[in-house]
Formats: structure tokens, sequence, C-alpha cells
């Protein structure tokens, strides 16, 4: 399946993400400069982790300004599949591809290490190769990942389905000591109403080989590859 | 030829008061004069004064690090160059470099911190490597100085503000707490980076004509001092102004910067290229026209300026962050701005080689200052000033100087109150704030001996560490420094990798002072013995002088930064027990000692001397454990450090994927506090199958290999009688130490 | 009383994030923006027994804690009552 990650100045992650869907998953994974309109027959984008922009301002505020985020959000509309990791998240919030936002880290420090998530609905083209409940481990690094939304539209995101990750402790509860960075309800990542556009702030790309530490990345690529495989391919500008 | 420069209005007149003022000596003063063959112009005094200052010109230390040893198989380039590089196998070479950003940190503790990493950063990628791993070392006061908590937030917030926005991963590091660091505490910067052998950039100028570009942010009074400004006798400027400007670091514009020069890099069109480090726009241009025995012209007029009013000396001595140098091929420069201009960068044309060997300035039309380029970088003075040993009185109290002696604490009370101390506590509160994953490399990141990277498409691999010993130094600089290469050695072979060069970092007192120059010339003759018999050259170093508040110095402390290699890097090992029923075992260079340990700084010991070092069996021990890696003969390795034996067993347990237990038996002098705590002699502590006893032993002969217990499913430690802990508990206190003394009002 | 806390880049100093808020605002299409710096707003209610005596507390915030000396400037305004 054709991916396009996208590359804003200050991208950092750009290249993992590359490395793991070309070179490790043997997709066909290309580069998209933050400067194109066109996302070159993508059936996925990857918005990556990084620092775009410095993350000058507030974080993703000026990327989303980028000449490719317009085709991004008109892929988006239609349905095209958008998956925005840590920065990527941050992006989508402030473009309004997703609710809510991104704030600093509640501890105020950046924090690197590898935190469990529970897979909260997996009947999503982003999480269907795992089961519901089913705990994975990933890496977080960031030190604005306080996810923050008004309580009336969590309530509404809950009831829909629409949070896909959440932080839990080894046995799989949430609490206070399970979450690394103060986000509410312990959310880690959400999807948008149509389920097609997805943030998150844990790193699957750099969960994708044991050398490197887990694998359990591989679960939500898995899942998009499969959906992608049964799906019509779609028509992107 | 052109006419001889002249004094700009409003310029004070030069003079040796104004030399002296500017930090010159009489006999430096008299030296210029006899070079240019007339008076400088107050902006070549400038110049001087910055290119002449110790900081630039390692007057006081270039003799002695001569005596290096630089060369060897696998180096490529050398220290001369901006870094130097070791050949790491597959077509692939590694370059590295450490430096110092002490006086800044203890200022500003976050931007010292941060531009510390930007400017090491760009020493390795102006050499055509991706920088692909940071370290770091970082020595603050006690915790009784009202200062260290800050410092220490500052320091550690602006290494990770700076290298987690670069995308460039951090990856080892060793912080120390020690009340000799209380005035003037120390931040060691490391960077190394990657790149194909025909890849790497000359830092050469070539070819007269060639035009000269400047890439990067705008030039501004950063690190320009209040005192020399010429804009505050014209203006009356505020008072703020007439304080030195702090260099923020911009790790958004270096990230920018990275990827843009290795990208025009690949165009060809880069005949040279050097970052602008301390003095900017002078050191950088001389140094490349000195290297190419050529001239260069440069026209500040075309300088991209932060403010208007910049003076000449202001933006040739700026010391503004994120700008390179670039020796361009006549003709290309469009293509190579084109790069720039992708980026969003500035890269214009300031000038260009000349074939007349002068180093020469204009501002406004008028020539500012006019240099013969070997006046300013290889006719800086070298000195080689008095060394004289301290008396056998001062040695003895050096010797000494450790706690009072009280009752020794029982050993399991001692081995709690050792993993709770900062010196031994886990680092997590530390690296937790750095990105250690960014790039895909890392195999063993911070916590472990040795960090562990892997070279994609390669079965290749690097293991890097970096580590000193301040409290050897001070009782003997000689072992010292020997102590330092061979910990750092012991680390990268722990890993299982071959240990394959160094590049230091020398932070020392004030080397006008016969005592501290003693010290500083017997850590070079250290560095240089150790360096030769493990096989490890210096590629590349630092020299950091001063570093002492009123009149006391820091103890003498060479860091040393060491990669080693890996033939396959699958093979690679870390320190923590995995298999339950495990042999343990202790291999040992010579016998542990009180002297210079965490236990006697806590608790007092008996005086010890400290032991010379046999470098022959250290070279035994390194050899030793790269085979048993390679021919996977263990399961793992640590070395021990401070706090002694016991300390290194607890922490072979605190195995990340499942806490270990470990029984050791007793009748191994076991109870001996100075067996279970006493560090200086090269130990390691090896898990391994029962079976491959035999083969160890083999292989470390002639050094002391002793089984003294196995690994356990259970988690507690016991060793003999005499300590039988729990080991969650003792997990407990090792990693809520360092984040309880910072959190502590 | 309330004050009114503003802490800008130092004058002389790099500012980053202006550079970057600059340019993008370029991009965007916005012309004829220059000098662009990005600071701190805090706002504060006090507790002081007169406004001078107020005036003091609010420097002395901004000189320990609030602004950075070696990098930033700061001014305040406090409020009569």
């Amino acid at each position: 399946m054709k991916w396009g990650v996208v590359r804003f100045p200050g991208s950092l992650d750009d290249a993992d993400a590359l490395h793991a869907l070309g070179e490790v998953l043997g997709q066909d994974a290309a580069m998209l400069w933050h400067k194109d309109e066109v996302l070159g027959g993508a059936e996925c984008i990857v918005l990556p982790g990084g620092f775009s922009y410095g993350d000058y301002l507030r974080c993703g505020a000026i990327a989303r300004f980028s000449p490719i985020m317009r085709s991004v959000a008109r892929f988006a509309a239609e349905g095209g599949l958008v998956i925005g990791i840590c920065n990527g998240f941050q992006i989508l919030c402030e473009a309004h591809l997703l609710p809510g936002a991104l704030m600093r880290n509640r501890s105020l420090a950046f924090v690197c290490d590898f935190v469990t998530v529970r897979v909260e609905n997996a009947a999503t083209p982003f999480t269907r190769a795992a089961r519901a409940g089913e705990i994975l481990r990933l890496p977080i690094k960031h030190g604005e990942g306080c996810y923050v939304a008004p309580e009336e539209e969590l309530r509404a995101m809950e009831e829909r389905g629409q949070v896909l990750l959440r932080y839990v402790d080894e046995s799989g509860a949430a609490s206070d000591a399970a979450n690394p960075n103060g986000s509410m309800r312990s959310i880690a990542g959400v999807a948008n109403q149509g389920f097609n556009v997805f943030g998150l702030m844990p790193h699957p790309e750099h969960a994708v080989e044991m050398a490197l530490g887990g694998e359990d990345g591989r679960r939500i690529f898995a899942s998009i590859i499969a959906g992608a495989a049964s799906a019509a391919p779609r028509v992107s500008g | 030829m052109s006419a001889a420069p002249i004094a700009l209005p409003g310029e004070p007149r030069v003079d040796l008061a104004e030399a002296r003022a500017h930090g010159l000596s009489a006999e430096e003063y008299a030296a210029i004069e006899r070079l240019l063959g007339r008076t400088p112009t107050f902006t070549e005094l400038g110049v001087f004064s910055v290119m002449w200052s110790e900081h630039c010109s390692y007057k006081s230390s270039r003799k002695h690090l001569r005596m290096l040893p630089m060369s060897g198989p696998n180096v490529v380039g050398g220290p001369g160059e901006n870094a130097g590089a070791i050949d790491v196998g597959d077509g692939w070479v590694a370059v590295f470099k450490i430096e110092s950003h002490n006086h800044p940190s203890y200022v500003e503790p976050y931007q010292g911190a941060a531009t510390g990493v930007g400017g090491i950063l760009r020493d390795i990628f102006t050499m055509g490597a991706r920088p692909i791993a940071s370290m770091n070392s970082l020595k603050f006061g006690s915790f009784d100085h009202p200062r260290t908590r800050f410092l220490v937030g500052g320091v550690v917030g602006g290494i990770g503000g700076y290298g987690n926005c670069v995308g460039v991963p951090t990856v080892a590091g060793e912080v120390m707490f020690d009340a000799g660091y209380n005035g003037n505490i120390l931040v060691n910067a490391f960077a190394l980076g990657l790149a194909r052998r025909e890849d790497l950039q000359s830092a050469r100028a070539r070819g007269a004509g060639n035009p000269v570009l400047y890439v990067g942010s705008a030039t501004g009074r950063d690190g320009i001092h209040g005192a020399s400004l010429l804009a505050s006798a014209e203006f009356d400027a505020e008072s703020e102004s007439k304080r030195p400007t702090v260099q923020v670091g911009d790790p958004f514009t270096e990230k920018l910067l990275i990827e843009a020069c290795l990208e025009a890099m690949k165009t060809g069109a880069i005949v040279a290229i050097q970052d602008m480090g301390a003095a900017g726009l002078t050191s950088s241009s001389s140094e490349m026209a000195g290297r190419g025995g050529l001239g260069i012209e440069l026209d500040l007029d075309r300088v991209p300026l932060r403010e208007a009013d910049l003076t000449p000396y202001e933006i040739l001595l700026s010391e503004s962050q994120e700008r390179m140098l670039i020796v361009a091929e006549r003709g290309r420069e469009a293509e190579l701005q084109a790069v720039f201009a992708k980026w969003d960068l500035h890269a214009l044309v300031i000038g260009q080689v000349t074939g007349d060997g002068r180093w020469r300035t204009l501002h406004r039309g008028r020539v500012v200052a006019d240099l013969p380029v070997g006046a300013i970088s290889d006719d800086a003075p070298v000195y080689d000033r008095p060394a004289r040993a301290p008396s056998a009185i001062d040695a003895l109290a050096a010797a000494s100087e450790s706690a009072a002696e009280t009752d020794a604490p029982a050993p399991a009370a001692a081995l709690r109150a050792l993993l709770g101390s900062p010196n031994v506590a886990s680092k997590r509160w530390v690296y937790r704030q750095y990105d250690s994953i960014v790039r895909s490399n890392t195999m063993v990141g911070p916590g472990s001996d040795a960090a562990v990277l892997r070279i994609k498409d390669s079965r290749r691999g690097l293991a890097l560490k970096v580590d000193s010993n301040p409290r050897a130094c001070a009782i003997d600089p000689y072992i010292g420094a020997v102590a330092a290469v061979c910990e750092a050695a012991r680390n990268v072979a722990c890993a299982g990798a071959r240990p394959a060069g160094i590049s230091n970092c020398l932070n020392y007192g004030n080397p006008e002072r016969p005592e501290i120059m003693w010290q500083f010339i017997r850590g070079v003759e250290g560095l240089r013995d150790a360096a030769i018999a493990l096989g490890t050259p210096v590629i590349s170093g630092n020299v950091s002088f001063y570093n002492e508040t009123e009149g006391r110095a820091i103890a003498p402390t060479p860091v040393i930064a060491m990669v080693g290699t890996f033939a396959d890097v699958r093979l690679h090992l870390k320190q923590y027990f995995k298999i339950a029923g495990d042999a343990v075992v202790v291999v040992r260079s010579a016998a542990p000692s009180y002297a210079a340990s965490e236990y006697a700084a806590l608790f007092g010991a008996p005086p010890r001397p400290l032991a010379p070092i046999d470098l022959g069996r250290e070279r035994r021990l390194l050899d030793g454990l790269v085979e048993c890696a390679e021919r996977r003969l263990i399961r793992s390795a640590h070395d021990v450090s401070e706090g002694g034996l016991a300390v290194a067993l607890a922490e072979a347990c605190f195995n990340p994927a499942g806490m270990m237990g470990v029984e050791v038996d007793a009748g191994e002098g076991g109870h001996d506090g100075e067996v279970l705590f006493g560090e200086g002699a090269s130990t390691v502590v090896i898990s391994a199958p029962i079976e491959n006893i035999e083969v160890i032993h083999q292989v470390f002969a002639p050094l002391e290999v002793r089984r003294i217990g196995r690994v356990t499913a259970a988690a507690r430690l016991t060793i003999g009688a005499a300590i039988n802990e729990d080991l969650a508990a003792l997990k407990q206190i090792y990693e809520t130490a360092l984040p309880g003394r910072l959190n502590r009002p | 009383m309330r004050a009114r806390v503003f802490v800008t880049p130092r004058k002389g100093i790099l500012d980053p994030q202006g550079r970057a808020v600059e340019g993008a605002l370029a991009s965007l299409g916005i012309s004829g923006v220059a000098n662009l710096r990005v600071g701190r707003y805090v706002t504060l209610e006090i507790d002081a027994p007169s406004h001078a005596a107020a005036e003091a507390m609010v420097k002395r915030m901004c000189e320990q804690l609030l602004a950075n000396p070696n990098i930033e400037d700061f001014r305040f305004e406090v409020d009569a009552r």
C-alpha cells in the first residue's frame, strides 16, 4: 500500500516513519515535502513526530498552514486515512481535523519512556488488527502531550468510541500513576467522527523492531494495511 | 595589495593599556606590533584578543597536547580539522568530539547548556557527517549549595530543550555532585556523526577567486563583552547593552542547517565548510584560509545583521549561533543558494578566497583589518608555562581529604546509603528528559554501562560512554587520568565493543599557577600512556582552563568520551543478569581500595594511597570482554565503579525486563568493607552459563577470575551472612534518591 | 490590586520564536510585518499596604522569577486600587 510521510521544517521522526514503513514493513512509502500540494497517490498520510517550526508559538500552530495541509484536509474530508503521531497529532488538532488540544505535560517536563496503552476500540481502520482491551507497549517522547477537550465533547467522544488508546498500567488499569502527561481521562489517542483520521502521542514507528525495544507498534500499521488490502484505492489530489 | 586599514571615528586609541584591557599581555601586544610592522587598528586588536585567547589558541596547552597519540590504522583525519574520524567498517566513518561550555552554563544554565549542544553538533556536520548521537558529562556542586538545584534544572532543561528539538538522540552521560564544583560547574557536550568515507568534507580553502558564503542565522551581539563595545562609547545605550549578550540557541534553525548542509554537500559545489563557533566569522574564515595556505577577503556590509548598528568589531567577533561559512566552487553559488532557500535559510556571498595570504575585512568600503592569515591562527603564542608538583605535605592532604572516619556502618546499611547517594543512584530523572530513540538506531540507551547504536544496512555498530574520575585525579592527576581512560574503555567493552577512539575534554584550573600546570601535564601524560596501551588514539578534544572561583580550582577533571566498534552489533551485551542459575563471576585486574571511593566520601575510611594502574592487565581485561562477547560466552557484563562491588551486584539485578536476584557465597572476603565497597581496581561483574566458566578463565588469564555466586529468580541480594536485602526495596531507594534530593526545598 | 507584567526578549537577544512566527505570517501572505517578538504576559492580584509597596513587590517578583534577567526585560503596571 502507498504511504506518504509529510516532512515539515523541524520534523524529526519523519525518517523513522519512512524507515519503519518502507524498510521494516515493506511498504511503498514516500516523503512528501510540506510545500508540495500533491499527495503522490498515497492511501494513508502520516504526519510524523518532531518539533515542526521548533514548536514555536504553539506546537503545530505554524505547520497547519503549510501548503500540503490544504491537500491533507481535502483528502481527509473525502475519507482518506490520516495518522498523526505526536507532533502530527498536535498539528491535526490545530488544523481542527481532530477535536481537542495538546498542552504541556502536567509535570512540565519532557518525558521519553515506554508506556502501556489499552486499545479501547478495535473496530477502526487503525486498530482492527488488535483486540479491544489489548495492551500495547509503545514509547513516548514529548513535553506537550496532555490531551484536553471540553467535558461535554469528551463524553460524546467516549460514547462514539472515538477514544482509541488510553494510558494504563501493566495490569490494564488507568490511573494517575500510569498517566505520563496528565491527559484528561488518560487519553493517548483519538479518532475523528468519521474514523479516518487518528492522532496519538505514542510512537508506533519506534516499536516495529524487537532489536530496538519492542514490536507492538506493528499492530497499528498492520490494521491500516489490512484495511487497504480490502478497500478500493482512493483518489487523492 | 590594498591600503593599510584606518581607524574608525569614535574608536578608542590602540595602545598597551587598551591591549591589556582586552586581556593581552605586554609581550603579546609587542609580538602583534612586530608581526604587523605597525600598531593594530581597534578592530584588529579585538580580533587578536579573541584569537589569541586561551579558549581559541590553546596557548597554554598546545605544546603538551602534541604528545597525545592521534594516529592509528583506523584513524581518518585527526585534530587540526574540526573533529577527527575513525573507520568503523563497511565504508562508514564515525566523526566525534567533546567540548566544554562550563562558564556560560554557570551564568545562564539553560542557554549555556543548549548552545554547548548546538556548538558541538555543528563541529560534526560541518565535516559531512550526520549527527546521530549525543552524550554529556555534568559536574554540579553539592546539594547544600544554594545554586545547585537551579543549575541542575537549567542545564538538564537546556540539553533536552536543544537536543530533543534538533533530532539527535542523547544516549549516555554522567552526572556528579561534589562541593568542589560549587562555584564552577562543568558541562561537557559530546556528539558523534556518521558519514560514508568519501563524503567527508574539508575545512581547507582552495582556489583563489572562489566565493565565500555565509549561511544561517543573522549576526547579533551574542557573546560580545559590553566593555569592548564601540557602541557604548558612541551611543548613550541603555545600561543593558553593557552587559554581555547571552548566546541564545535556536535548535529549529540548527535542524534546518543540518538538513540543508548535508543536502548542499551532495551537490559537490562545496570546496570547504566550517562552522562559526568561538570568534565566529573571524576564526572560521581565518582557519579555512590558513589551512589552505591562502588568503580571504570579507565584505562585512554583506553580513545579515540582527541589529543594524553592529560595528565591524562586533560583526567579526560575534558568537551568534547556527551559522556556517562555506567556500564554494566559483560559478556554483546559485546552486548552493537554491538548496538553502528550500530550507528558508540565508545563504549570501560575503567575500572570496584570495591568493595573497592576507586576512582582510572591509566595512563601508574601507579596510578595517588586514592581517597575515597565520598571525591570528598558526602564529598565536605557544607557552611552556612553569609546572611544579605540590609539596609532599599538600599531596598527603589531598590524599586524606575524605570524610572524617566514623564508625564503619554495617554492610547492609552502607549498601543502602550508597544506593541512595546521588553519585551512585539512578540518573533516570535526568535521562528521561532526553529523547534517546530518535533516528531509530538506539539498541541500548541510557541506564546501562554504555550506549549501543546500530548502523542501518550493516552488521556494524557503535558503543559510546563518557567517564571521568576527579576524586582519583585530586590525589594523583596522572593515575586519575589513566583511570578515566580505562573506565571509559571498560564500559564500552562491557557492552561487547572494541574500544576504538577517544575524544577528551580536559577541565582544569588556572594554568598560570604552576601546580595547576603540573596537574594538566600529568593528566595529559596519563591520557597518552593509557591511550597507547589500550589502542585508542585521541581523535579530537578540547581544553577548558580557568575553572576556579576565588583562587580555588576544581579537582583536575579530564573527561574521556570513548567510542567502540562492533563487527556484529547483534552480539552486544547489557549490564543486567538475565537467567536464573547463571554463574556470577568477578574479573579483576587489581585489588579494590577505599582510595577515591564514594564509600570514603560518605563514611570516611582508612587512608589509602592510589595504586598505580597496570595497563597491560587493563588491556587484557578489555580484550577478554570483547572476546567473551564475540564468542557468546557470557550473558551480561557490568563495570564496577562508584559504590564498589555490592552496588554493581544490585545494579545488575535491576533488569528492566524483570528483576533478578543474586546469591554470593560467604568466604569471598565477603564481609570486608573494602572488598564490598572499594573502587579503584578494574573490576567487572559477569553472568554466564555455568558450563562456560572454564573457558572464561582461559580467556581472561592471567587476571583474577573468581566465581562468587549465582543469579537467582527470587529478587533478593545476599552476600554471605552480611547482606540479605529485598531488591525491590533497594531499587526504590536507588530510583527515588535523585528526584528526592532535587525536589527538597 | 491588580498587576500586569509584560516580559519580552531583551533588545539584541536572539528571539527564535519571533523569527519563526514572523516567517509564518509571511508565508500566509501577510506582508509588511517586521520586528515581531514573542514574550509573556502575566496577570495577578496583589495584597499590599500601598500602591508603592505593591509596585516594589511586583518589581522583585519580576527580577527574581517572572523574567530571566540574562535574556529578558520586563515592565509592569499596577492598578490604582
